[in-house]
This record gives C-alpha cells, sequence and structure tokens, in this order.
C-alpha cells in the first residue's frame, strides 16, 4: 500500500504543475489568486498523504490544519485588498 | 484500533474501499486541473476550482480517513475535511466577488 500512496503523492504534485501555469500566465491577478488556492488545497491533502506514508498521520494534520486556516485569511485579505484596489475597506461590510 | 488489528478480510475489504475512494478523488483532481489550464476566464476558472477540487479533496481525504481504521486519527482527517468544505467556497466566493466589483469582463461566445 505504501507505494501506492507513493504514485498518488507524486500524481498530485504533478498536478501543481498545471494551478503553477495558471498562476504564472493568468491573464488577471484574480487568476493568480485562484491558482494560489489551488496549490494551497493540494499542499494540504499532500500533508495528510505524506502522513500516511510516515505513519504519523497526528502530526501532519495538524499542520495541514493551521496551513488551511492560514490560507483562509491569506486569500480573504488578498481579495479585500484588490476589491477596492487597495483603499481601506471593513471587514464586515 | 488501527487497521493492522482488524481480521484479515476486513483489512483488505478496507484497504480496497480506500484505494477506490482516493482514486476517484485523484480523477476529479485532475478534472480539477484541466479546468484551471483550459477554461476560458476567471469565472469559469473559479468553478473548477471551488467545485471540483474540494470535491476530490474530500474523496481523498475519506479515502486517507478510511485507512486510518477506528481511532483518533480518523477525527483529525474528518476535522480537516470540514475546514476544506468551509474554507474552500468562502475563499472562492470572495475572489469571485471581488473580481466582479472591480470589473472583470466576463467571457461570452463571440470572444471565441
Amino acid at each position: 500500500m505504501n507505494e501506492f500512496f507513493l504514485v498518488v503523492l507524486i500524481s498530485i504534485t504533478l498536478l501543481i504543475g498545471a494551478y503553477l501555469y495558471r498562476v504564472l500566465r493568468g491573464p488577471t491577478v484574480f487568476d493568480r489568486v485562484l491558482g494560489l488556492n489551488g496549490i494551497s488545497t493540494k499542499a494540504i491533502i499532500l500533508l495528510v498523504v505524506i502522513g500516511t506514508v510516515f505513519n504519523r498521520v497526528e502530526v501532519f494534520v495538524d499542520i495541514a490544519t493551521g496551513y488551511a486556516l492560514v490560507n483562509l485569511l491569506g486569500s480573504l485579505a488578498i481579495a479585500k485588498f484588490l476589491e477596492k484596489r487597495g483603499e481601506c475597506v471593513d471587514v464586515a461590510e | 484500533m488501527s487497521l493492522s488489528e482488524y481480521p484479515e478480510v476486513a483489512q483488505l475489504l478496507i484497504s480496497t474501499l480506500a484505494a477506490g475512494l482516493i482514486l476517484a478523488g485523484l480523477f476529479f483532481l485532475f478534472v480539477a486541473a484541466l479546468g484551471v489550464l483550459r477554461l476560458p476566464d476567471v469565472f469559469n476558472r473559479a468553478h473548477a476550482v471551488s467545485l471540483t477540487d474540494s470535491l476530490g479533496a474530500l474523496f481523498l481525504l475519506s479515502g486517507l480517513a478510511l485507512y486510518q481504521g477506528f481511532s483518533t486519527n480518523l477525527v483529525r482527517i474528518v476535522i480537516v475535511m470540514i475546514l476544506l468544505c468551509l474554507l474552500n467556497p468562502v475563499i472562492a466566493h470572495a475572489t469571485v466577488r471581488s473580481a466582479m466589483r472591480s470589473g472583470v469582463e466576463a467571457w461570452t461566445r463571440e470572444d471565441s
């Protein structure tokens, strides 16, 4: 089963390339933000799969949880910043 | 109680089921990556990133959770699943709303 998880790891890593292409080439800045969001989702999955490979799921899952929350904050901040093009905006609006 | 303490038959059954779920998740992730590469504008791509990606991640993580057996690790992975379920739509919505309000033109059939 370990080889199977390694194959899963490698294929998810290859899938990141598609998102990286969108981040580098995206015509608008929102394409780049969406690409980053996709990459971070892949990173969360990768962390859990790595934990399964090394039999230390409890450690890696905690890191994945923190990463998901940080990703939410960063993406929301970028979206709010771009919405008003740098002006200060009330988040609760 | 991890998977290795289960009887032999149950181990085989659970492993097969988990592998099937993981393969289904990989398929959906592949479709999402294809959508991100090929779709024409930011709204269509948001569709691929938020919906298909969330579904693929849920399938893959549920396969991994099943592989853990009945233990605390299962609960941890389920917590990550719930977080992804909540956060992914929020991020996609915020991004698309900011794209909408800052005046990105939607793709129409005439543009092709």
